[in-house]
């Protein structure tokens, strides 16, 4: 029997960090940016906050307002200045968003293995990895009736609070995207951002806050695959590619940040799937259980292109630099 | 009330064609200042002076014959997949597919080196192997390539997906073919019998790859800038709607060119793979893929440019892992310092295109 009740958290605790990927690049796509350095600003994201609570770990005292805030600021702070590079050299000199984002996604990696490494020295362990017990203990705190409740406390309680920030987060960017004034000039300007400039629309302005808060919401996605998934532990390489699969969530929640709930939910299912799948001995099939997320999301493109309804198009202008003086 | 007139600090324009030698001053002295910032990083970080930091990145590339060897080998592959995204790219088709391209090539390079190894004739081997990659790798990029051509589907992100695919499939086939059983790799194809393994030319065996490369890259160039194809790509690229008004089916040139884009990746895998490395891991393209397509955007898309950005990028990436093991940092040292090159080549960019008029202070006096 397949054992949904130990299936469903994972693929939840699996999906929060595509959540938060995805969410992030949902925001930023909407205003016509392309931004393909996300796996890489989610690594920034998680190196930022393993390094903030390493040092506030090696001070001795722990405060848990400080345990929890002091990550949490060092890998928003982290994965803003990567917004910021982004935004000033795709908006402000607009440069290719395509090759600006691969460069960011290098640098990124390299960022965070290179500190992650650093570290890693630094702590003088047997194991080539950081283990941030203490910090994570407070990050993957889940409410003390979830035990008590049995399978709806496992199913619905049992996570640290950024998972719960991350469907806020979703939901807050679905209303905010569709409901509000912000949103609908948003959305202009990543349709068409000159009709958006006629309008009076600040577009720089709107391009660089939007990217920049995808960003931080993305870094967030590396942060509580750290400090909460793998309880705290960061190894080289550890966050794999998360990112890219966040970027393909994008287009399979055809950009809407509320369908992304669930939809991350089903990524990670389908990410962890090859574990509970029984295959016996035989190793090489769960390889192609893993194409899973990938094929299903080239499924989902293709067949959102061929119906081709308006309302499931990516923004027209995605890709496209702004310059107010070209015809 | 304020009625001053407010005139900006700065207003930007495009600028008219700056001539060549221009725009590669612009962008050599962005190399310079990069290299400028990558040696205060590394001072910063490890405390040694520049002029040995720089010394240190020269010895990771030019140390000794055996470096020398394996920067010719890495340009040649990092150029050979960057020739391959070239035409799609020129026709504004973001081929982010190389790495899949590749590994598909790789993949059946390897199959036949392992399945038919000792049946047939060596010759014979090679022979299969080549088209065998050229195949695999041009029904990799064929896929994206009908779906782009039929129902215009984004390309970027289908070609980005179908790595992982690849990866995957990739995976599967070194379990199956694994040595020993439970070992999880292949190690080496062949060992003992060196079965399709590309003969060696020369001194070393990375020279016949470089060979191969080199002349690819004539051929490129000829078809991109002398061929009716290339003019095709080059009309696609700049204008669809003007394609189809002059008769050319932008469908069909966009399936061709892509097919042309995946074969090529798909050779750069047999070469990896019969020429070099005789093995095959999910890793093997070292993100070619993507590297390639800075490469190739770097050089402005123009094959003989590639090879400088290539050598470029390959020679940073070499002297960032040298600086690493000599000063006991993170292998990971090399990708920061490619990073920071790129940003300033494509922050550059900018200072090509668009000129920036300041404000005259006549005018703000007048004011």
């Amino acid at each position: 029997m397949f054992d949904f009740i130990s299936f469903i958290p994972r693929a939840i605790m699996q999906g929060i960090p595509l959540l938060f990927g995805s969410t992030g690049e949902t925001l930023t796509e909407k205003s016509g940016n392309l931004n393909l350095g996300i796996p890489g600003i989610m690594y920034v994201g998680a190196i930022s906050g393993v390094v903030g609570s390493f040092f506030y770990e090696q001070s001795g005292n722990m405060n848990p307002f400080l345990t929890v805030a002091i990550p949490l600021c060092c890998s928003l702070l982290g994965s803003l200045l990567m917004g910021l590079l982004y935004c000033f050299l795709t908006v402000t000199l607009r440069a290719n968003q395509n090759v600006t984002g691969l460069a960011l996604t290098t640098f990124g990696v390299g960022i965070g293995n290179f500190f992650g490494g650093s570290l890693i020295k630094l702590a003088g362990a047997e194991v080539p990895a950081i283990v941030l017990n203490a910090t994570s203990r407070f990050f993957s705190a889940s409410l003390p009736i979830a035990a008590k409740l049995g399978w709806f406390g496992r199913l619905f309680l049992s996570y640290g609070f950024l998972a719960y920030v991350a469907v806020l987060v979703a939901l807050a960017a679905a209303y905010i995207l569709k409901r509000t004034r912000v949103g609908l000039h948003l959305r202009a300007v990543g349709e068409s951002p000159t009709t958006a400039d006629a309008a009076g629309i600040n577009v720089s302005k709107y391009k660089y806050i939007s990217t920049c808060a995808g960003s931080m919401i993305a870094g967030l996605g590396g942060l509580y695959y750290i400090m909460d998934y793998t309880k705290g532990i960061w190894s080289s390489d550890a966050f794999g590619d998360r990112g890219w699969l966040a970027i393909a969530l994008v287009i399979f929640t055809v950009w809407r940040p509320n369908v992304g709930v669930l939809a991350s939910f089903l990524f990670g299912g389908l990410y962890i799937l090859h574990m509970y799948i029984p295959s016996g001995m035989n190793l090489a099939v769960k390889e192609l259980y893993k194409m899973a997320p990938y094929v299903v999301t080239i499924i989902v493109l293709v067949l959102s292109s061929m119906r081709n309804k308006r309302e499931n198009q990516p923004p027209a202008s995605l890709g496209l630099a702004y310059f107010r003086e070209e015809r | 009330m304020n009625n001053k007139q407010h005139t900006p600090l700065f207003h930007v324009s495009k600028r008219g064609a700056l001539p060549w030698y221009g725009s590669w001053a612009i962008r050599g002295g962005a190399v310079i200042l990069a290299l400028m910032v990558s040696a205060l990083v590394t001072n910063l970080l490890t405390g040694e002076n520049p002029v040995n930091v720089f010394t240190t990145i020269y010895k990771g590339s030019f140390g000794s014959a055996r470096k020398m060897w394996v920067l010719g080998q890495n340009v040649a592959i990092l150029l050979c997949v960057a020739l391959a995204v070239t035409p799609a790219f020129r026709m504004r088709c973001w081929n982010l597919g190389g790495d899949g391209q590749m590994l598909a090539g790789c993949l059946a390079t390897a199959a036949c080196m392992i399945l038919l190894g000792d049946k047939i004739p060596n010759w014979l081997l090679i022979v299969l192997m080549l088209v065998s990659s050229v195949v695999a790798g041009a029904v990799w990029a064929l896929i994206p390539a009908i779906f782009k051509a039929r129902y215009n589907t984004n390309e970027t992100l289908f070609t980005l997906m179908m790595n992982y695919i690849a990866t995957q499939l990739v995976a599967y086939y070194i379990i199956i073919w694994e040595v020993p059983k439970g070992a999880g790799k292949i190690g080496i194809i062949n060992q003992s019998t060196n079965a399709g393994w590309l003969p060696q030319v020369g001194p070393s065996k990375y020279l016949l790859n470089i060979i191969i490369v080199a002349v690819l890259t004539v051929i490129m160039y000829l078809y991109l800038n002398y061929s009716k194809h290339g003019y095709e790509i080059s009309v696609v690229g700049e204008s669809e709607r003007t394609a189809r008004y002059v008769g050319i089916k932008v469908g069909k040139v966009i399936i061709r060119t892509m097919l042309l884009s995946g074969a090529v990746c798909g050779l750069a895998g047999m070469l990896l793979v019969g020429g070099t490395d005789h093995t095959l891991t999910t890793t093997i393209t070292a993100g070619r893929g993507f590297t390639a397509v800075m490469v190739s955007w770097l050089a402005k898309f123009n094959p003989v440019w590639m090879i400088l950005t290539s050598f470029l990028l390959v020679f940073l990436s070499k002297g960032g892992s040298e600086i690493a093991s000599n000063f006991g940092l993170s292998a990971s040292f090399g990708d920061i310092l490619t990073g920071i090159i790129l940003f300033f080549i494509i922050g550059s960019e900018f200072f090509i295109n668009y000129k920036i008029n300041f404000r005259k202070s006549g005018e703000k006096e007048a004011k």
